[in-house]
C-alpha cells in the first residue's frame, strides 16, 4: 500500500464536475465542512489500477481564481496553500464539452500555479450530436497536459482518467501561458522582490484576500522594496489578464475545435421559448411548485403514518420487554418519543430535497432565477433568492447556505434575514397536531377545512417574508454594488444517481443534526420531569391519598402522577413562567414545550409527548391527552379554537432554532443579524398571538 | 444615443465594444462577455429586465442596468 494521491477536482459550475466525482468515488465518499466555515466540504476515496488509492476533493464550483464568494475562496485558500493536508499532488479542471471556452479559462489559471493539471472534458457523448470535433493531440501540446475525454453521463472514459492519474508525475507543471505578460515592469518588480514564489500565486495574494505560507497580502504591501498598485489599477490588470487569457484560448480553440452548426439542433432554444416565456414561464413554474407542495403532503402521509405506528409500538415494546425502572422509563418515555418527532420528517423532507434537486440537476432552476428576479427585486430580494426560499420550506439551514450564489450584499442580507419566516419542515408537526385539535375536520366544496388551514399557513409565512424584505429594504441602509450575471445552462435530463446521493446526503446531515439536540433535550426534560426537590415530590402519594379519600385505583395514581410533575423541576419552572403565557391562552406545559422549542421547533411535540407520558402508564396518543387539558384559569379544555390559532400563529413567526441562528452568524460573520431576527421576530410572534386570543378568546 | 447591449430587440445581433473597465464587473469578462465577441438577445423577462443573452456560445443572463453599460455596435 503506497500513500494516497491527493487529487482536487475544480471546474465552473454546470460541467458535471459532481458526476464525475460520483463516477471516481462511488459511495465511497462523505460530505463534512471546511472548519470554521460552512462551505461544504465532500471527499471520498478512488480505487484505482495495480491498488492504487487516490483521496479525492470535489471543491466548490467557480469561475474563475478571482473569488467572489465564500465557495470560490475555499479553492483559493487550499490551491495556495502547500501545507495543507489537502493540498493536491494533481488537480483535475473539469469542463464541459460545450461551454470549453469559458472552461478553459479557469484551467489556464490553475496551470499558471504550476500544479499538474489533468483536463477533464466531459459530456463527449454530445460531440456527435452537437458537431463537435476536437484535436486532442493539439490541446495537449498547447496546453502542456494529458486531456481525458469523459462522459460521466455514460459512464465512458472514466478508466483513462484513472491512468492518467497514477502517472501524474509525468505531467509537466510549465504554465501555458505567463500572465506577467500584462504588465512586465511590474511583475519585474515583484520577481525581484520575492525570488523564491511563484508570480501568480503573488499575483493572487495581492489580488485577493487570501493568505498563502508565510506571505500574505499585508506583507507585500508593506515590503519597502516593492511598490504596490491602486486597487483600480489592479483591477485594470485583472481585466487584462481576463482578456488575454481569452485571446490565448479562442487561438487555441480556432485550431484545435470545429463545430459543424448545421448537425446541431439546439433543444435549449425551443424549451427556453415555452419556459422562460411572459405568461407560459410563470404558468409551469406555478404548476411545478403545486405538484410539489401537493407530493409533499399527499405521497408522503404513507410512510408518516407507518413511522408513528411503529414508534408508538416500539415504545411499548420497551416497556414491556425491559425490566421497569428508571432506565426503562427514560428510554420509553423520553428518547423513544422524541426520536420519533424527528424520523417522521424524512419523508417530507427527501421529497422536498429530491424536487429541489432535480430541478437543479434539470438547468429549469437558472430559468426560475431569471423570471423572478424583477419581481424579487421590488421587495429588495434577488431572483437568486427563490431558491432558497423555496428550500426553506424544508429546512432554513441549508436555505441560508444557499444565498451564497447572490453576488449583492444587500439583497442576500435580506434574503437570510427573511428566509425563518418560510414553514419549514419542523414546524409542520406542530401544525399538524394543533390543526387536527382545533379545526373541524369538515369538507366545504371539496375543499377539507384542516388542509386549507395549513395551506394559509404557507402562505402567511411566505407573505410576511416578503413582507418584511420589503420593509427592511427601505430600512437598511447598505450601499453595495449591484450586478447580477447567472449562467443559463444547458438543459439535462438528472442522472439518478446525483439525485439519491444528493437527497440522501442533504436527509442524513438534517436528521444527525436535529437528532442529536432533540435526544439531548429529551434526556434533560424527562429528567425534569421525573425528579423534584422537597416534600411536596417525595411525598406525593401520601399527600395526594389524604386529600383525596374517596378515590382510589387508577384515578388515584393519576392524580399522583400530576401532581408529582406539577411539583417536578419542570413543573416548578413551568409554573414560574407561566405568566407569561397566559393572556396567549397556554399552560405552564405548553410554556415549557415552547421554550424548549427555542433550540428547534420540532421539539414541541416531543416535549409534550415526553410531559404528557411521563408518570401515565396509559398507552394513549398525544392528541387524546391535549384534547383532554383543562385550561387552569378559564376553565373548559385548554386547546381551544381561540388558543390553538395564537399557538399556530405563535410557531408561524417566533424564531425558534438555535441551528439556524448559528448558521446565520456564520454567514454574516457577526452575532448582529441572528440577535436582531431572534428578538423581532419572537417579539413580533408573541403580539400576534395575544391579539389572536383575546380576539378570539 | 448610445447603443448597448440593452437595446437589442430579441433576436438581433451585436458585437461589443471596447468597454471601460471600471464599471463592469470582472465576473461578467470571466464568463465570457469581451470586446470583439458578438452578443445576441435571446429572450427578455417581463420589462425587458434581465436579459437573457447569448454571447459568443456562452449563454447568461444579466439585468437591465447592467446591459446599459455594455456598448455595442449592431450587425
Amino acid at each position: 500500500m503506497g500513500k494516497q494521491i491527493n487529487v482536487a477536482l475544480i471546474g465552473n459550475p454546470n460541467t458535471g464536475k459532481t458526476s464525475v466525482f460520483n463516477q471516481l468515488t462511488g459511495l465511497n465518499q462523505q460530505v463534512g465542512n471546511y472548519p470554521g466555515i460552512t462551505v461544504e466540504k465532500k471527499e471520498g476515496i478512488c480505487k484505482l489500477p495495480r491498488g492504487l488509492k487516490a483521496h479525492i476533493l470535489d471543491l466548490p464550483g467557480t469561475y474563475s481564481l478571482n473569488a467572489s464568494s465564500l465557495d470560490e475562496n475555499v479553492v483559493i485558500e487550499l490551491l495556495l496553500n502547500k501545507n495543507d493536508k489537502d493540498f493536491p499532488d494533481v488537480a483535475i479542471v473539469i469542463s464541459d464539452v460545450e461551454n470549453l471556452k469559458r472552461n478553459l479559462l479557469l484551467f489556464t489559471q490553475i496551470k499558471d500555479l504550476e500544479i499538474p493539471t489533468i483536463l477533464v472534458i466531459n459530456m463527449a457523448d454530445r460531440m456527435k450530436r452537437k458537431g463537435i470535433e476536437l484535436d486532442i493531440a493539439l490541446l495537449e501540446e498547447r496546453l502542456n497536459t494529458k486531456v481525458a475525454l469523459v462522459s460521466s453521463r455514460k459512464g465512458t472514459g472514466i478508466e483513462e482518467l484513472k491512468e492518467i492519474i497514477i502517472n501524474y508525475r509525468q505531467i509537466s507543471t510549465e504554465p501555458c501561458l505567463h500572465a506577467s505578460v500584462i504588465d512586465p515592469e511590474y511583475f519585474g518588480r515583484l520577481r525581484k522582490a520575492f525570488p523564491n514564489q511563484s508570480l501568480y500565486k503573488l499575483w493572487l495574494v495581492i489580488t485577493q484576500d487570501v493568505n498563502f505560507g508565510n506571505v500574505n497580502r499585508h506583507s507585500l504591501n508593506s515590503d519597502p522594496d516593492f511598490k504596490t498598485k491602486s486597487f483600480s489599477d489592479l483591477k485594470r490588470l485583472q481585466q487584462k489578464e481576463t482578456i488575454l487569457r481569452y485571446q490565448f484560448i479562442n487561438g487555441l480553440l480556432k485550431e484545435a475545435m470545429s463545430i459543424d452548426l448545421s448537425s446541431a439542433s439546439d433543444l435549449r432554444i425551443k424549451l427556453d421559448r415555452i419556459t422562460t416565456h411572459k405568461v407560459w414561464g410563470y404558468l409551469i413554474f406555478f404548476g411545478i411548485m403545486l405538484l410539489i407542495f401537493q407530493a409533499i403532503y399527499d405521497w408522503s402521509t404513507y410512510p408518516m403514518d407507518f413511522i408513528d405506528i411503529t414508534f408508538a409500538s416500539l415504545s411499548e415494546w420497551v416497556k414491556t420487554a425491559l425490566p421497569a425502572g428508571p432506565f426503562t422509563s427514560l428510554i420509553s418515555e423520553g428518547i423513544i418519543p422524541g426520536l420519533g418527532g424527528i424520523v417522521i420528517f424524512i419523508p417530507q423532507i427527501a421529497f422536498l430535497f429530491l424536487f429541489i434537486s432535480i430541478l437543479e440537476e434539470s438547468g429549469y432552476m437558472s430559468r426560475v432565477v431569471f423570471l423572478m428576479d424583477r419581481i424579487m427585486r421590488r421587495f429588495g430580494l434577488s431572483g437568486k433568492s427563490v431558491v432558497p426560499l423555496v428550500s426553506g420550506t424544508a429546512c432554513a439551514i441549508p436555505a441560508v447556505m444557499a444565498t451564497r450564489n447572490i453576488e449583492n450584499w444587500k439583497e442576500r442580507l435580506i434574503t437570510i434575514l427573511v428566509i425563518p419566516f418560510t414553514t419549514c419542515a419542523a414546524r409542520l408537526p406542530v401544525y399538524l397536531i394543533i390543526i387536527a385539535l382545533v379545526i373541524p375536520d369538515k369538507t366545504y366544496y371539496g375543499l377539507n377545512l384542516q388542509g386549507l388551514t395549513l395551506m394559509l399557513l404557507y402562505l402567511i409565512g411566505f407573505g410576511t417574508a416578503i413582507f418584511s424584505a420589503w420593509l427592511l429594504n427601505q430600512v437598511l441602509k447598505i450601499k453595495s454594488k449591484s450586478y447580477f450575471v447567472i449562467e443559463m445552462p444547458n438543459y439535462k435530463l438528472p442522472l439518478f444517481k446525483n439525485v439519491a446521493i444528493n437527497v440522501v446526503e442533504k436527509t442524513k446531515s438534517f436528521v444527525l443534526g436535529a437528532g442529536k439536540i432533540i435526544l439531548a433535550i429529551s434526556i434533560i426534560l424527562w429528567v425534569l420531569a421525573s425528579y423534584g426537590p422537597g416534600d411536596n415530590f417525595d411525598n406525593a402519594e401520601e399527600i395526594v391519598s389524604n386529600q383525596n379519600e374517596n378515590i382510589a385505583g387508577q384515578e388515584l395514581e393519576e392524580e399522583i402522577a400530576s401532581y408529582k410533575l406539577k411539583y417536578s423541576y419542570i413543573g416548578i419552572t413551568g409554573r414560574a413562567i407561566e405568566p407569561v403565557f397566559t393572556p396567549l391562552g397556554y399552560d405552564w406545559k405548553i410554556g415549557i414545550a415552547i421554550l424548549s422549542s427555542f433550540a428547534a421547533r420540532e421539539v414541541f411535540v416531543g416535549t409534550l409527548a415526553t410531559i404528557y407520558s411521563v408518570g401515565s402508564d396509559e398507552e394513549e396518543t398525544i392528541k387524546n391527552r391535549m384534547a383532554a387539558e383543562t385550561n387552569p384559569i378559564l376553565g373548559g379544555p385548554l386547546f381551544t379554537f381561540a388558543s390553538g390559532i395564537s399557538l399556530l400563529l405563535f410557531y408561524a413567526f417566533a424564531m425558534q432554532c438555535m441551528s439556524t441562528l448559528a448558521i446565520v452568524k456564520k454567514e454574516t460573520n457577526t452575532w448582529k443579524w441572528p440577535i436582531l431576527q431572534l428578538v423581532i421576530m419572537s417579539l413580533f410572534a408573541y403580539l400576534v398571538a395575544l391579539i389572536a386570543f383575546q380576539l378570539l378568546k | 444615443m448610445k447603443l448597448t447591449i440593452a437595446h437589442l430587440k430579441r433576436g438581433q445581433k451585436g458585437i461589443i465594444k471596447d468597454f471601460s473597465v471600471d464599471n463592469v464587473p470582472l465576473k461578467l469578462l470571466e464568463m465570457g462577455c469581451l470586446p470583439g465577441n458578438e452578443v445576441e438577445l435571446v429572450q427578455t423577462a417581463p420589462f425587458r429586465d434581465p436579459m437573457y443573452l447569448n454571447i459568443n456560445g456562452s449563454y447568461l443572463a444579466i439585468r437591465k442596468e447592467t446591459a446599459l453599460l455594455i456598448e455595442i455596435e449592431l450587425i
